[in-house]
């Protein structure tokens, strides 16, 4: 069953943001958003994630009911005055209590459960913040630029964390970014999106043998990225 | 500690190289302060000023910080309610006092309302400000996580305002302590107010005093067993 996102028209003071920005989700897929910076995917992870309802269009499961949601926001935004075990459980509902105990022992995190984040590395608390969003066990995880301001090595192995949260909690992933290569490094399918209004202006198809491979891999797909935007700018 | 005792000693020097009544050596003020702890006026005195003390200071505070967080997040409150919380921050504690007695009667309401008053807008300020700065990614994260109403309050909100709240106790306490005293002098015919007014008019340096110094320390004593503590706890989790 796929996911449905229907964002027919999202304007702020009358100025469009986002027009007809539509696109399914499938089960376990892993779909990448890049776009300039400034194009409203912010607005669009906002409205997705259901911080803003006002627009018109819906975003649901076929039968209309909204998805679970845990989002892995820019920064961590974690709590610096509870520890990371309480940043977990005060933050989220009883039912995900233990699936964020389970996480943070598979993600390292155990022996500073009783840290105050303020103590952390910022790698470590991101790591934390991977661990709330998958803890609730989402039905989609949404991911704002979650990779900058990372050095590569520090980026990847956030990735890493990432995917093994992913692979061990089956859900559907959505990814914003202007970076491609770390789109192309993670996802099954990477939408192209205009300036603003932001529509789709390219889809491409990651081939299931460059998926999420190493950073050679993650280039080629990013450079074939940047060839169908120079296309599409072409036909203007 | 040293200074307090050099400051005992040169008192007591100075006292007694003056000799005049006007300013008693400082072994006569600890004396009258154990006659009049040992009659049990000293310690019925401030324990009836501490309560006014307690009852008005969580009146302020609690009223003070519901409306200074209310003011902060929302600007139509702000709007209707600015002018008046400058109006009472400006308005002369005196007035608010005699005001107070005139309108409720020389009661224990009037008194304890007319210290509250005095405190209320200078903390709803403090509070404003600190509701003002408050993190909305934080927020966010809390409403996309589907965080209830209370829990946010309690995890999200009240330790960012903290810090605000501890400058507002501080300097409310200090506020309500000078203001407690004068409206016992002027209506209530207990406490360490009316005492001091009492030794006033006896030109009794020695009472006064006596009295000032047994409230100092008990002023003190809040802070270091209480308020330190409290902010200490407050703020574990900052490096």
């Amino acid at each position: 069953m796929s996911l449905l996102v229907r964002v027919r028209r999202k304007a702020f003071d009358e100025k469009p943001v986002l027009e007809g920005l539509e696109f399914d989700l499938g089960e376990r897929e892993i779909v990448a958003l890049v776009g300039p910076s400034g194009c409203g995917k912010t607005t669009l992870l906002k409205i997705i994630g259901g911080l803003d309802s006002d627009y018109d269009g819906t975003i649901g499961w076929p039968d209309g009911r909204a998805p679970r949601i845990g989002t892995i926001f820019q920064e961590p935004r974690l709590l610096p005055w509870r520890t990371v075990r309480q940043n977990l459980t005060l933050v989220l509902p009883p039912h995900a209590h233990a699936a964020a105990e389970e996480l943070l022992q598979h993600l390292g995190l155990w022996s500073f459960r009783d840290n105050f984040p303020p103590t952390l590395s910022l790698g470590m608390a991101r790591r934390v913040a991977i661990a709330r969003a998958f803890a609730i066990a989402p039905e989609l995880v949404l991911l704002d630029e979650p990779f900058v301001s990372l050095d590569p090595e520090m980026a990847q192995r956030s990735r890493d964390v990432l995917l093994e949260a992913w692979r061990e909690r089956a859900t559907s992933v959505l990814l914003v970014t202007h970076d491609p290569v770390g789109a192309a490094a993670l996802a099954d399918r990477i939408l192209v999106l205009s300036p603003r209004p932001a529509r789709i202006v390219a889809t491409i198809e990651v081939p299931p043998a460059q998926r999420r491979g190493d950073r050679a891999t993650a280039l080629q797909v990013a450079a074939q990225l940047e060839v169908a935007v120079g296309r599409h700018l072409a036909q203007g | 500690m040293l200074s307090l005792l050099g400051f005992f000693v040169l008192w007591e020097v100075v006292a007694r190289l003056i000799g005049s009544p006007l300013l008693p050596p400082a072994s006569a003020v600890l004396a009258a302060i154990a006659r009049e702890t040992a009659s049990g006026a000293l310690p019925e005195n401030l324990a009836i000023t501490m309560a006014r003390v307690i009852v008005a200071f969580v009146i302020a505070m609690v009223l003070g910080t519901v409306l200074g967080l209310a003011m902060g997040v929302w600007r139509r409150v702000d709007v209707a309610l600015d002018s008046w919380v400058t109006v009472l921050l400006n308005l002369p504690a005196v007035v608010v006092i005699v005001l107070m007695y005139v309108w409720f009667g020389m009661n224990e309401f009037a008194a304890v309302a007319a210290v509250a008053l005095n405190k209320l807008p200078s903390t709803a300020v403090t509070v404003r400000e600190g509701a003002r700065a408050l993190d909305h990614d934080l927020l966010e994260m809390a409403r996309s996580f589907g965080m209830r109403r209370w829990p946010v309050i309690r995890h999200v909100v009240l330790p960012q305002i903290y810090p605000y709240l501890f400058a507002a106790a501080r300097s409310g306490l200090a506020i309500i302590w000078k203001i407690v005293l004068v409206v016992e002098l002027l209506g209530r015919s207990n406490g360490v107010g009316f005492e001091i007014q009492v030794y006033f008019q006896l030109f009794d340096v020695t009472g006064i005093l006596a009295y000032t110094l047994a409230f100092i320390l008990v002023v003190q004593l809040i802070e270091w067993g209480l308020l330190q503590p409290l902010e200490r706890r407050a703020s574990r989790w900052r490096r």
